[in-house]
């Protein structure tokens, strides 16, 4: 149902949360509604095994630790190929370039994409170039659109007690590292971008797992509530598995921001048979970009109402994990 | 807000500007409301301050209650 | 290091086993408020309110969100300047842009034409502003307690040396003690105990709170706000009770000190003065805020820009925010919490602060 009292699109409908998908369901797929569209999946899964995403990226700045916008417009489209169960294999690229844009600057950027996209085994295959007058586009807006081939699917309806959740990796680096390069902080720490792609996960997809999400706006707490929240069950996650490093845990603390709404670029949650949770983890942890690997929850018809996301603390306590409102900071990807 | 951090004095300028590190990260502070620090020193940060010095007896006298409370005592 | 084992799990399960034991002793559930909004956000983060409320101790929140009990008025004055002021910089801390008023907040407000918003983390960056800055006016919506009103004492002294005349100050500054003599006189609720706010201690000590003791005969401890300080604080006041003799304690020994921060409290009485204030649910407490002496006018907003401030505002229908603040009813029993009032669209500042009750017990369940 449309909301009448949206006259105006404010900045908070783009950042990723509930008023996001209120949006999107709202305008966007009450619109074009069709079988595929409406499962809202991460990649569209089309017949003939094929998947098909679209992602645009607008992050500022455009060059941070760890990355920068190229990297990050060929792995994020990567990345949502690879945690619906698809091997990524052609990407498309456009670019919208502000005039006065640094050519410097702009083969910096195509540079990246090339290192990435033969890191990520993907080939560019079309693509489109637009220069607006100046003011009129920030420096450089970059929309990329992926296709790969479908290895394995979700298994939504399999997810049930004593499954457990695992995480790749170390969480909120990107959304930090970030923040930290837009210099409002009088901050300085050793955070760099975890922006990376997930190629490595494919092989585990048939080993066992039923559901993976990377971890990208919101955070892990919202990730994991959008699944929970359509499970007749509850999910735990244990606050003292969780992989963060010193510096994210210093840096969040003091700008009183919670790390599990912080955004990744590098990272996958998913939910994987209890039995061969570690036979999986293990795998993930033989690559070097899973090393910080965990184990940090399960699946549970004992704790808490179906539905909820709850976090048992540090302290031995719990609390509850609600979904994020809308995005913490604007343009983080 | 009372939100304070415990953080270590790696920098004293002469102007009473520095810099604290708490887990890693490094933060500019002000040390114009205390007196007597010292690099190493232990300070409560707050809104860009250093408002007090932490007394590391007392924190150690804290943990070794906590842990007269683990054995009951 | 420190940080770690203040939140261990096996100090918290042996502090809690010893907390039963006395309430066992005690014979009856004690209502213990934690006046300070950083308490209530550790004690739901840390899941400690059901583990304390399973051992039988109650924990009501208290006025100690500096955000929360600023009347709307002071709001909806600095929203009108950011709209109607040409080339003015508004800064402030974060949470206090998203105050709903009935003139908006401050977060959806549209700047006159050559003004913004801009959110600091530390007053001191408002003169860096306005330095770089000077064909414009800066303006710093400053609300705090004790903890904070130092660090804005010492801005407004280096404005006045480094005559940076562009910048002023609309404050929202609160004093502690007052509002807490207004809750114990007005016995609408029953107290059984007090944890002080740890930080709000550094600077004023422990004798602003000895009447609370003395006359009231009220148990309460200087508390810290790692979770293994917040049992220790309880444990402290429970000894209190059993002993029948209450006093005011410190359990943040390692941070306060019985005579606070003098060095500071000179700094905030060099430059301000204490005036009656209204305060959101408690109504006009006498010499509870404060305001700039005389002779700094200049950097007055209040004065400078002219603004008649009333204190007729009414919060938003359906907002029980001075209720919580007193610690008369809990958030979940307000009838707009989670229907009408959630933190998408707040009625009120306590769904809205990082310190707010609600915002604890909306995001933190339990």
């Amino acid at each position: 149902m449309k909301n009448k009292n949206l006259k105006k699109i404010s900045l908070e409908i783009g950042s990723g949360g509930r008023l996001m998908k209120e949006f999107i369901s709202n305008e966007i797929v009450s619109l074009f509604n069709n079988e595929i569209l409406n499962e809202l999946h991460d990649s569209a899964l089309l017949p003939e095994n094929i998947a098909f995403t679209t992602d645009s990226y607008v992050v500022d700045p455009i060059f941070f630790p760890g990355g920068d916008i190229g990297k990050l417009c060929i792995n994020g489209t990567v990345n949502d190929l690879i945690v619906s169960g698809a091997k990524p294999l052609y990407i498309s690229l456009a670019l919208i370039l502000e005039e006065g844009f640094s050519t410097r600057d702009l083969r910096k950027i195509l540079n990246s994409i090339k290192e990435a996209a033969d890191r990520a085994d993907v080939k560019i295959v079309s693509g489109d170039t637009k220069v607006v007058k100046k003011g009129q586009g920030d420096k450089i807006y970059i929309n990329t659109s992926g296709i790969g081939i479908l290895i394995s699917r979700p298994r939504l309806n399999d997810i049930k007690p004593g499954d457990k959740v695992i995480v790749t990796g170390t969480l909120g680096e990107h959304a930090l590292s970030i923040m930290l390069a837009r210099g409002d902080f009088g901050l300085d720490a050793r955070i760099k971008s975890d922006c990376a792609p997930l190629n490595f996960l494919l092989p585990i997809w048939k080993k066992g797992v039923l559901w993976m999400r990377d971890i990208t706006r919101g955070g892990l707490a919202s990730v994991l509530n959008e699944l929970v929240e359509n499970l007749p069950y509850s999910c735990i996650i244990h606050e003292e598995k969780l992989p963060l490093s010193s510096p994210v845990k210093g840096a969040s603390e003091i700008l009183g921001i919670d790390p599990l709404y912080l955004a990744c670029e590098g990272r996958a949650v998913m939910i994987v048979e209890g039995k061969k949770a570690l036979s999986i983890l293990s795998e993930i942890k033989g690559n070097k970009l899973g090393r910080n690997a965990s184990i940090i929850g399960e699946i549970s018809e004992k704790f808490g109402k179906s539905g909820e996301l709850l976090l048992n603390t540090l302290s031995g306590g719990w609390r509850l994990l609600e979904p994020l409102t809308s995005e913490l900071l604007p343009r983080i990807c | 807000m009372c939100l304070g951090i415990p953080a270590k004095v790696i920098e004293i300028k002469e102007d009473n500007t520095g810099k604290v590190d708490y887990l890693g990260t490094k933060i500019k502070v002000n040390f114009s409301l205390i007196d007597d620090i010292k690099v190493g020193d232990y300070v409560i940060l707050h809104a860009g301050f250093a408002i007090s010095k932490l007394d590391e007896k007392e924190v150690e006298e804290t943990l070794s209650l906590l842990k007269d409370f683990i054995e009951n005592k | 290091m420190i940080v770690e084992s203040f939140r261990n799990k096996e100090f918290i399960e042996a502090i809690l086993k010893k907390i039963q034991e006395k309430i066992k002793k005690i014979g009856f559930s004690p209502k213990i408020m934690e006046v300070c909004g950083t308490h209530t956000m550790t004690i739901h983060k840390f899941g400690l309110r059901k583990l304390l409320k399973d051992s039988g101790i109650e924990m009501l929140s208290g006025p100690g969100c500096p955000v929360c009990v600023t009347p709307n008025e002071i709001v909806e004055a600095s929203i009108d300047l950011l709209s109607n002021h040409r080339n003015l910089i508004l800064a402030t801390f974060g949470d206090m842009t998203r105050v709903p008023t009935k003139k908006g907040s401050l977060l959806t407000s549209i700047p006159a034409e050559g003004s913004f918003k801009k959110i600091v983390y530390s007053p001191e960056e408002c003169l860096n502003i306005a330095k770089e800055n000077r064909d414009k006016e800066v303006v710093f919506l400053g609300a705090g307690f004790e903890t904070t009103i130092p660090s804005i004492a010492f801005t407004i002294i280096r404005a006045f040396k480094e005559k940076i005349y562009n910048f002023s100050l609309l404050s929202a500054l609160w004093l502690i003690p007052p509002p807490l003599q207004a809750i114990v006189k007005s016995e609408e609720i029953n107290i059984n105990g007090f944890l002080y706010p740890g930080h709000v201690s550094t600077i004023i000590g422990k004798k602003p709170y000895e009447f609370i003791a003395n006359e009231y005969k009220i148990p309460g401890t200087i508390t810290g706000f790692e979770p293994v300080d917040i049992l220790l604080g309880i444990n402290d006041i429970l000894d209190q009770i059993l002993e029948s003799n209450p006093l005011v304690t410190i359990q943040y020994k390692r941070a306060v000190r019985p005579e606070g921060n003098p060095k500071a409290m000179n700094m905030i009485y060099e430059v301000f003065e204490k005036k009656d204030a209204n305060w959101r649910g408690l109504g006009l407490i006498p010499q509870s805020g404060l305001k700039l002496k005389e002779e700094l006018s200049q950097f007055d907003a209040e004065r400078k820009f002219n603004l008649k401030i009333k204190s007729q505002s009414k919060d938003l229908r359906g907002c029980r925010c001075g209720d919580v603040l007193k610690g008369k009813i809990s958030p979940p029993e307000c009838p707009s919490f989670g229907k009408t009032c959630s933190p998408e669209s707040p009625r009120g500042p306590c769904m809205v602060s990082f310190e707010g009750a609600c915002l604890a017990y909306y995001k933190y369940g339990y």
